[in-house]
């Protein structure tokens, strides 16, 4: 591959290495390198939220962040959190709220309301309501992802 | 009266199983792990990926491709243009008979000669990668002839240019409807009040992109399409006959469909392109819309200017109704269902939830130079809803009455069923005064009233506003079946019992995330009698499931459930039967509940279904020589009694305006539904809110603008603006059910009513909150930009 760069890159605990093509996006690495499909592709321009993966513990946008970015970081997407068991309580209340419809939006909203599991604190609706903001579902009407969040660290 | 559902012992009370309760979706583990398996998650041997070269312009002629350089791109496989792929790819003309006159020209996969609209697919680059595919659409060389661009419906409607040559206006399709008496009606009005609504033209932005993988099997002459589709049998009759493979060896796979909404129920050009090529190139071709793109070519919808005139009495009594649609739907009318349905839908659908009995109609649909329109969730509704209730608030405002009061002085009576409508629809039963009671008392319209009074004198504008509403479900062959269109009417479900005691349901409605599955497993179940966790639900594979229509028109649980209904009656007889036989009991003495075969009056357990299934499939021999077990059965379920079967519902909204931003705040938004027998509460109301949401989306922010050169100015995620969770009010949703009596299930469908309502209630209290400050908004949607024009502010 020209101007291939090699980059080592620690996902879902798991090291990989490969000669990455500098424009790959790190949600198309993910995704047609590694076959981790759960991180998905919404709009490519950083708007919908759909690829969004955990880098050196901060979420981030998949699909405006370069691979060959992510030498050395540590990875994390919704496979390795779900087998980790560290979303189970904000999926078994996602499930059983029905905070989903189609499922596309589905691993990212997981991906961002674990942040907010991740303070230790409690939130408010309004402040769930701003948090996912940058996280679009088309389906649901967000009502019941709010109340699936809230069921887990609701005030 | 209830549907009867799986009716036990005699004397026990009524058992309806699962029906109406709020289980959690069962199948769904995947999507919550990331496991799911959309289109763009396939991986197959050989795969190509195709990228579209897209016209710049609105309307432009073609006088040269130049692929030289494309071809020669790193990973190109091959570059087409639309002649090569036409040779192995039929055009369609998309028109109906019973849309009496609607025409449309020839459209094929690639343009030939002459783009028609900005995005409509020119070329086809195919490629190792999508991202090498893409690199070589850059090198394209093309030499176009601009040529005159229609993009304003009024310009369109006058026919200062006409679009198509072969035609000799820019009419696609129009239709009128007179009941008589309207002029004298109107003379003999109180008050006739009368305006003008525009409704912007958006689309549905799934949040997966359109999808398709064909890979066609030259050895078998066979074609297996993974689709992100809503009808795989209607798009299985569709690649046969274009692609002119035998239907047999058609077969769509829709897996997980990230969002639908009506956008993929659709047959596009570039699809049909991919499958086409997947022929040409003899290997699995994929192509997957990227978020310009979708903007570009899913249908848009809507894009309607309504004038509409009112007749009222001092007493509040609607005399008459008279409108004027005029609708864009772009170049093409889109195939197979046309682009002439949502016009048809205004004309039927006005002034639908009242009683007058004079109306008048008229209705063109014109051809311009923009993206096609089509169906998209609640198809015509919203228009309909939106200026029926946005003219009764004006006349009830005219002669001084409170809306509520003035909707309560004109709703159909609850006890005038069955009942035929001016526009000649028929409603079988509906309950329009229950939902508006339930309404008013869930909102505290009295108590919202006195606070939006004391708020005002203290400079805080807010508005409430109601829209009741009609909504089409259930449709029957008469809404495409009697036109020519194959698109089926009915649905079927198999059901088969596991030699574990456990049960398969396969069935032609498919699932895009509003829960088909799961309360098809509640409704298979139920009819059974067996627990939850023991069933299988299927869907989305012509090879597997039953023939259908699939999942459009609100129809997946009044007719896909009904289906699987009478297949879980069936199957539960046929089980009767066999174990009758084991346990040399009279089939009336038992019965079957908890996954136990039971004696029917004292419940006591008999055998467990696995000793049935095992004695069934594995010692028939111990059977008796002239019996043999069915434990697969399939039953279908056509509507016909009835064109629709009709919901009814009203929505209320409160907001709050601010006059010096031109900001619209959503406080809170009711929702009453009468969809019929409720399968499952929590997905009906999460289907109503997802609904409304959409609705909102309409009324406040979504509009896919154009220059007048027809660019699409905000084609993109960051300037097209969706509704996001930080602006979404709380949405209280309630119910009155009023089953079918079509069907024993009795449901009568849900998907569309949030979006059906939603933009006319938010309209009407957006316009309530602006009253005092005598401006009035009627083109939606509602930007702050608008907002202080009528407030003549800007």
């Amino acid at each position: 591959m020209e101007h291939a760069l090699e980059a080592t890159l620690t996902v879902n605990g798991t090291k990989v290495t490969r000669r990455i093509a500098p424009r790959m996006h790190l949600v198309d690495f993910l995704r047609d390198e590694l076959g981790l499909t759960g991180s998905h592709i919404g709009c490519e321009h950083g708007v919908c939220g759909a690829c969004t993966v955990r880098v050196n513990g901060e979420i981030v946008r998949g699909c405006l962040m370069l691979a060959v970015q992510a030498d050395g970081c540590t990875v994390d997407t919704i496979e390795g959190l779900s087998d980790s068991q560290e979303l189970s309580r904000l999926q078994k209340g996602f499930h059983e709220h029905n905070a989903f419809q189609c499922g596309f939006c589905t691993p990212a909203m997981l991906m961002a309301a674990q942040e907010l599991v991740r303070q230790k604190k409690t939130f408010s609706r309004e402040e769930i309501r701003v948090h996912i903001s940058g996280n679009y579902c088309r389906c649901t009407g967000y009502q019941a992802i709010v109340d699936a969040i809230e069921s887990v660290i609701g005030k | 009266m209830k549907a009867e559902l799986p009716l036990h012992a005699p004397g026990t009370q009524l058992d309806k199983g699962y029906i109406g309760q709020s289980v959690p979706r069962p199948n769904t583990q995947r999507l919550l792990q990331g496991r799911g398996t959309f289109i763009d998650d396939l991986r197959f041997p050989r795969l190509a990926h195709v990228a579209f070269f897209r016209s710049p312009y609105a309307h432009a002629r073609i006088r040269k491709l130049d692929f030289s350089n494309a071809i020669k791109s790193p990973g190109v496989l091959a570059v087409f243009d639309g002649p090569k792929v036409a040779e192995y790819c039929k055009p369609w003309v998309a028109v109906l008979a019973h849309l009496k006159g609607i025409k449309s020209p020839p459209q094929y996969t690639i343009a030939i000669g002459r783009a028609c609209w900005q995005g409509e697919a020119v070329a086809a680059v195919v490629a190792e990668s999508r991202s090498q595919a893409e690199d070589a659409v850059a090198l394209i060389e093309a030499d176009w002839y601009e040529l005159p661009v229609v993009v304003d419906m009024e310009a369109s409607l006058r026919g200062d240019y006409v679009i198509h040559e072969e035609f000799t206006d820019n009419v696609c399709f129009k239709r009128e409807h007179d009941t008589g008496g309207v002029d004298e009606a109107f003379a003999q009005a109180d008050a006739v009040v009368e305006d003008t609504f525009h409704f912007g033209r958006h689309t549905g932005v799934c949040l997966e992109g359109r999808a398709i993988l064909a890979d066609y099997n030259a050895a078998e002459h066979s074609l297996t399409v993974y689709h992100a589709t809503q009808a795989p049998h209607m798009m299985q009759d569709i690649f046969s006959r274009h692609l002119d493979i035998p239907e047999a060896n058609v077969r769509v796979i829709a897996k997980d469909v990230g969002g639908s909404f009506g956008i993929k129920v659709h047959v596009y050009a570039d699809e049909m392109a991919t499958a086409a090529i997947s022929v040409i190139m003899r290997r699995p071709v994929k192509f997957v819309a990227d978020r310009l793109e979708s903007f570009l070519s899913d249908i848009h919808c809507r894009e309607h200017r309504v004038r509409i005139k009112i007749a009222v009495k001092k007493s509040g009594e609607i005399l008459a109704f008279d409108l004027d649609d005029l609708t864009a739907i772009g170049p093409y009318s889109v195939y197979p269902r046309t682009s002439g349905i949502e016009g048809n839908q205004v004309v039927n659908l006005t002034g639908g939830p009242y009683k007058h009995q004079k109306y008048r109609a008229k209705m063109h649909c014109v051809f311009t130079n923009k993206n096609v329109t089509c169906q998209y969730r609640a198809v015509g509704h919203p228009i309909a809803v939106a200026l029926t209730e946005g003219i009764v608030d004006l006349a009830a405002q005219k002669i001084g009455m409170d809306p509520a009061e003035f909707r309560r002085v004109n709703l159909i009576a609850d006890d005038a069923y069955p009942y035929t409508f001016p526009s000649g629809i028929k409603f079988e039963k509906l309950s329009h005064h229950q939902t508006l009671d339930l309404l008013l008392k869930k909102m505290d319209y009295q108590g919202l009233r006195e606070e939006q009074k004391s708020l005002r004198a203290k400079g805080v504008y807010r508005g409430i506003g109601l829209a009741a509403m009609i909504e089409v479900t259930n449709p029957s062959p008469a809404f495409y079946g009697v036109g020519g269109a194959r698109i089926s009417a009915q649905d079927g479900a198999t059901l088969r019992l596991e030699p574990t005691g456990m049960v398969t349901v396969m069935c032609s409605v498919t699932e895009q995330g509003q829960g088909t599955e799961a309360i098809f497993a509640q409704i298979a179940a139920s009819a059974v009698g067996v627990t939850l966790d023991k069933i299988k639900v299927i869907t989305g594979d012509t090879g597997v499931t039953p023939y259908g229509g699939g999942t459009w028109a609100s129809r997946g649980a009044g007719i896909g459930g009904e289906a699987v209904l009478q297949a879980g009656r069936a199957l539960r007889a046929n089980m009767l039967d066999v174990a009758s036989r084991i346990l040399n009991l009279e089939k009336n003495e038992i019965d079957i509940l908890n996954n136990e075969v039971v004696n029917k009056l004292t419940l006591e357990s008999k055998m467990p279904l696995a000793e049935l299934g095992r004695v069934a499939y594995f010692r028939p021999d111990t059977l008796p020589i002239d019996f043999q077990a069915e434990l697969t059965v399939t039953r279908h379920y056509t509507p016909r009694q009835y064109g629709f079967t009709f919901t009814n519902g009203i929505q209320g909204s409160l907001v709050e305006v601010d006059p010096d931003t031109g900001f619209v705040k959503l406080l809170k938004h009711w929702c009453v539904e009468d969809s019929g027998t409720v399968i499952n509460p929590m997905l009906v109301d999460e289907q109503i809110r997802g609904g409304v949401v959409q609705g909102i989306g309409a009324a406040l922010y979504e509009e896919c603008i154009y220059g007048p050169d027809g660019q699409l100015l905000n084609g993109n995620m960051a300037d097209y603006l969706v509704p996001m969770s930080g602006e979404m009010p709380d949405i209280v949703c309630a119910h009155v059910e009023t089953p079918t009596k079509q069907s024993q299930l009795g449901a009568k469908g849900v998907g569309e009513a949030g979006t059906a309502g939603a933009p006319g209630a938010i309209m009407n209290a957006v316009n309530d909150a602006l009253l005092p400050l005598n401006a009035r908004v009627t083109a939606m949607p509602f930007t702050p930009e608008r907002i202080l024009k009528a407030l003549k502010k800007v």
